[in-house]
């Protein structure tokens, strides 16, 4: 299996690309603060996955009877003023900011991937104004236009999500175009051309592909700032509403309790720290691998 | 340079030209602005009059309230009203304050100033020590230490740390003020003349309402500060790290120049103008951190004064809100945008 994954003249296309991820992976896992993000995003989908099994408590069943309990061994987290164990919120949590990441990630690195191309491949005015937009998009505070945009769309996390999208493609346009600029003119889209394929086809077959690795990087580091936005509109009550047990809003809950219970608002914020971070150290692991050039600056 | 066959009044004309150019990319920016406000304010809501006149109003008054409000006419026209209402200074009126949204920006606007100001010395200060140290001594703990730390700085919610900053230097320790601005008991005790608190405090020689303010002012400036912090020294580290495999720098190492002399004298030369449009880049962000900050100390600032208007549903106040900051951001971007042309002897 070693040799198949590293042999130098793969036979099929399946065994490059196999043989590509062996590698980058191998490198990845020597490096420690990667192999932490590694373990930190698993964690979170793991802990997602099976939310229903770990949490011992249900994250919306409310007991007044326990209202505010420090955190025990029976509630290791405390519970909040409604007597939810919030370690189980915490846990359930998990899922929708992986579901905020994940939408946001889908919804934002495709357009921008889309974007950049054609406007890296037509060149000329559809780039001018391509650009100019993104520019524009670019030049703004990210959490100031999220805000204004689901203040237009009101709060909810569906449009707390389309907002983020919005702020978070530009970075994406830019990093496709410039790739696409780079490969523009390279001998094997001119072939590909020659052979009659349509600009349609050359872009999306031939040279997104080729935007993949750089992308994959910078929307790893771009996780905490969107599960950062994500928590702060959310905290500002403009993202997920109650009772769903989202991080920045369980913050907010626990905003009035702060001086005296504390765990009520400080226990989601370590979640979300933790998640961040593990996002960081894995964006930063992955950009050692995959682009050599910046290795080992921070 | 002096190869440079240019004459003084040739590169000034090119400077002239260059700047020319740059002032149209800036006021296309802003348009652009203008045009993703007007966007969110006017198109985005599924009915904006509804917004303003709630959903309790008669057939005549939704009526009369679109009218006044423009929204009969086509979108370009409406669109270029609007440009020509923000640069005459008219924002539109607050609901929830009742004034003209353009006032109540440039009395609360001060306040901000002051605490991101206070934010960046912090960043500053220790941000680019920070980094240097980390980048002569690559690998080591104290570096591994000080990557950890800027990267928290990309990974803690600002509110968050803020309330923990409250409930431990606060509630805990009682070594700083709580939140606001200054106590109730010494409000409106000094003459606003620059708005900046701390300043007209001095200026007028109250010392006893200098240290409230200053009490109140460390904890949430602090905590921006950090965030600056992390980012100054992660990008000091990086631009050393470059500068330190340089070959001039391993000359003046075989040469036998100290360490602390390859790093200060011949090394951070170079860093310095990137490090300007980084530390430009770090205020502008500043001033997006301060809304968290300022929602959870009550901070008075524009911060503060967009997220109330948030909960009132007060659209005219958040898009003024949001412009500015918007194009305070931009400006700062051009202006270090700016000043590492003219700073960097390669651009010239």
């Amino acid at each position: 299996m070693h040799a198949w994954l590293i042999s130098d003249s793969p036979a099929s296309r399946l065994q490059a690309s196999a043989g590509r991820f062996y590698r980058a992976g191998g490198l990845l896992l020597r490096n420690p603060l990667a192999v932490a993000g590694v373990l930190i995003i698993g964690l979170l989908i793991v802990t997602a996955i099976f939310a229903p099994w770990i949490a011992p408590e249900s994250p919306v069943g409310q007991n007044l009877s326990n209202r505010l309990l420090p955190p025990s061994a029976d509630h290791w987290m405390g519970t909040d003023e409604l007597g939810r164990d919030i370690f189980s919120r915490v846990i359930y949590g998990s899922r929708i900011t992986l579901m905020i990441v994940a939408l946001v990630a889908v919804i934002s690195a495709p357009l921008g991937l889309v974007i950049g191309a054609i406007s890296g491949y037509f060149g000329g005015w559809t780039d001018r104004v391509l650009m100019g937009l993104t520019d524009v998009f670019l030049s703004m505070p990210k959490l100031i236009m999220a805000l204004a945009f689901v203040a237009a769309l009101g709060p909810g996390i569906e449009n707390a999500i389309i907002a983020i999208a919005i702020t978070a493609w530009p970075a994406y346009a830019r990093i496709a175009r410039a790739e696409t600029l780079t490969f523009r003119n390279a001998e094997f889209v001119s072939a590909t051309r020659l052979l009659g394929a349509s600009h349609l086809r050359i872009i999306f077959a031939h040279v997104l592909p080729l935007c993949t690795s750089s992308m994959i990087v910078r929307v790893t580091l771009d996780m905490a700032g969107i599960i950062l936005t994500a928590a702060g509109l959310g905290f500002l009550g403009l993202g997920a509403q109650p009772p769903l047990p989202e991080w920045g809003a369980m913050i907010s809950r626990g905003r009035v309790f702060i001086l005296d219970q504390w765990w009520v608002a400080t226990m989601p914020g370590l979640a979300i720290i933790l998640v961040s971070l593990g996002f960081c150290f894995l964006g930063d692991g992955l950009r050692d691998v995959l682009d050599p050039k910046s290795a080992g600056k921070s | 340079m002096s190869f440079n066959p240019d004459v003084p009044s040739m590169r000034l004309a090119r400077f002239a030209r260059s700047l020319g150019g740059f002032a149209v990319v800036t006021a296309l920016t802003f348009l652009g602005l203008l045009a993703i406000t007007f966007f969110i304010g006017r198109v985005v809501p599924i009915d904006p009059v509804l917004a303003v006149v709630g959903d309790r109003a008669t057939n005549a008054q939704y009526e009369t309230a679109r009218i006044a409000m423009g929204l009969d006419r086509p979108l370009i026209v409406q669109f270029f009203s609007y440009v020509g209402d923000v640069l005459q200074g008219d924002l539109g009126t607050s609901v929830s304050t009742g004034r003209p949204v353009a006032q109540d920006l440039v009395r609360v606007f001060p306040a901000t100033l002051e605490m991101a100001t206070i934010g960046i010395i912090i960043g500053v200060v220790l941000g680019v020590p920070m980094g240097v140290y980390a980048a002569a001594r690559a690998g080591s703990w104290s570096d591994q230490v000080i990557r950890v730390l800027a990267l928290l700085g990309y990974s803690v919610p600002a509110f968050w740390l803020g309330l923990v900053g409250l409930a431990v230097f606060y509630a805990g320790l009682g070594w700083v003020g709580g939140p606001g601005r200054i106590d109730v008991f010494y409000d409106g005790l000094v003459e606003p003349v620059t708005g900046l608190l701390l300043v007209d405090s001095l200026l007028d020689g109250q010392m006893d309402v200098f240290r409230n303010a200053f009490h109140r002012i460390i904890l949430p400036a602090t905590i921006l500060g950090f965030f600056s912090l992390a980012y100054i020294a992660r990008m000091t580290r990086s631009f050393m790290l470059d500068q330190l495999s340089q070959e001039y720098v391993t000359t003046a190492r075989v040469k036998g120049v100290s360490e602390t002399r390859v790093i200060w004298g011949h090394a951070f030369g170079p860093i310095r103008v990137p490090l300007i449009t980084v530390i430009g880049l770090s205020y502008a962000g500043l001033l997006e951190g301060s809304v968290m900050i300022e929602t959870v100390f009550s901070w008075p600032g524009i911060g503060n004064y967009l997220t109330t208007a948030l909960f009132n549903a007060d659209m005219n106040a958040v898009l003024g809100a949001t412009l500015v900051i918007g194009a305070v951001f931009i400006l700062i971007n051009k202006v270090s945008d700016v000043l590492y042309r003219v700073l960097d002897p390669r651009s010239r």
